[in-house]
């Protein structure tokens, strides 16, 4: 099995990095250490509800970008 | 009639929401957020503006705004900071609307770095495509009334004019659109930007806006706190000295002591 086979990568946050490949986005919240109650997340500009963080595959190429609240006027 | 129940019950309500503060907070420019959490308390905010950005991977245990200015606490209205399209604000306004759970926006698109002035025709082109997905938006716009009468047709909840450039501090530059803008809406007017300090939200208040929205000019006072309280008061001394209706100017002085019965 080639390395390419065994990890992915992902566009996260406009930056390449490599995951654990067939992770699903709940798995990709966690071991980014974040609390999935206080981010947002978009999966190739399509909002994923926190609901469906369980059931929504990561794949190779994939644009994730992880938001949340800060200070602003 | 008592003081305290009158003031009780001068709420405002903007979609659909009532409050009773009419003083709302930005949360940006402050020294950590547990500052800003104490000034958000000294004000008496109700709802406090909010940015939405990227989360800093690289360290994930940095502070959170949540965790101390808490959207249990305070309505949070997210804002379109650093948004210069229509497009841009709907893919932001999106995904705060999914960390927040609710649609109640502030929609602010800019025009250049230099001024922060806001492009008017795209926020109301803006405005158009966030109704059409169910937002409730309260617009940041220039003090321009015939601008302003636009935004309240095409179904803006409230109208934010700003009084000088934001972060300016200057005050109230247009006192006449300013009171133009007033009269005509419908809708919820508040100031939004520019206020400098506790005698520009007086005069906001008082020339009848229903609340007024401020950030630097409590962030950045040497002792925000207490600049906080400073700017509940003056809030609240505007908006009552508007429904208590001030005394006519007049060109020469009237004595306060009879002239009858002097010795």
């Amino acid at each position: 099995m080639g390395v390419s086979s065994v990890f992915m990568n992902l566009i996260l946050n406009g930056e390449e990095r490599a995951f654990p490949n067939a992770i699903r986005l709940a798995d990709l919240v966690s071991i980014l250490g974040l609390d999935p109650r206080k981010v947002a997340v978009e999966r190739n500009l399509e909002i994923v509800p926190r609901s469906a963080y369980q059931s929504t595959p990561v794949m190779d190429g994939d644009r994730i970008e992880i938001v949340h609240f800060i200070g602003g006027g | 009639m008592d003081g305290s129940v009158t003031k009780a019950d001068d709420r405002w309500t903007v979609a659909g929401r009532s409050f009773s503060s009419r003083l709302i907070i930005g949360t940006g420019k402050y020294a950590d957020y547990a500052q800003n959490a104490a000034a958000a308390e000294a004000a008496g905010a109700e709802i406090v503006t909010v940015a939405l950005r990227r989360v800093n991977l690289s360290d994930p245990s940095q502070p959170m705004l949540v965790d101390h200015v808490k959207p249990d606490r305070f309505t949070f209205l997210p804002n379109t900071a650093g948004c210069y399209t229509g497009e841009d604000a709907v893919r932001t306004l999106r995904l705060a609307r999914e960390a927040g759970g609710w649609d109640l926006v502030k929609l602010e698109v800019l025009s250049n770095t230099k001024h922060l002035l806001p492009d008017m025709e795209e926020t109301l082109r803006a405005l158009k495509l966030l109704i059409s997905e169910g937002f409730q938006v309260m617009v940041y716009c220039s003090d321009d009334p015939v601008y302003a009468q636009k935004l309240e047709d095409a179904g803006a909840a409230a109208i934010m004019p700003a009084a000088a450039p934001i972060g300016s501090g200057r005050g109230i530059q247009n006192v006449l659109n300013l009171g133009l803008i007033i009269e005509q809406a419908k809708v919820p007017v508040l100031v939004d930007a520019g206020v400098g300090t506790a005698s520009d939200a007086v005069l906001a208040m008082e020339l009848g806006c229903d609340a007024v929205l401020m950030n630097t000019a409590i962030a950045q006072a040497k002792d925000p706190i207490r600049m906080a309280g400073a700017m509940k008061h003056a809030v609240i001394a505007g908006r009552e000295a508007f429904l208590a209706g001030r005394m006519p100017r007049r060109d020469y002085a009237d004595p306060s002591s009879p002239m009858a019965g002097r010795i």
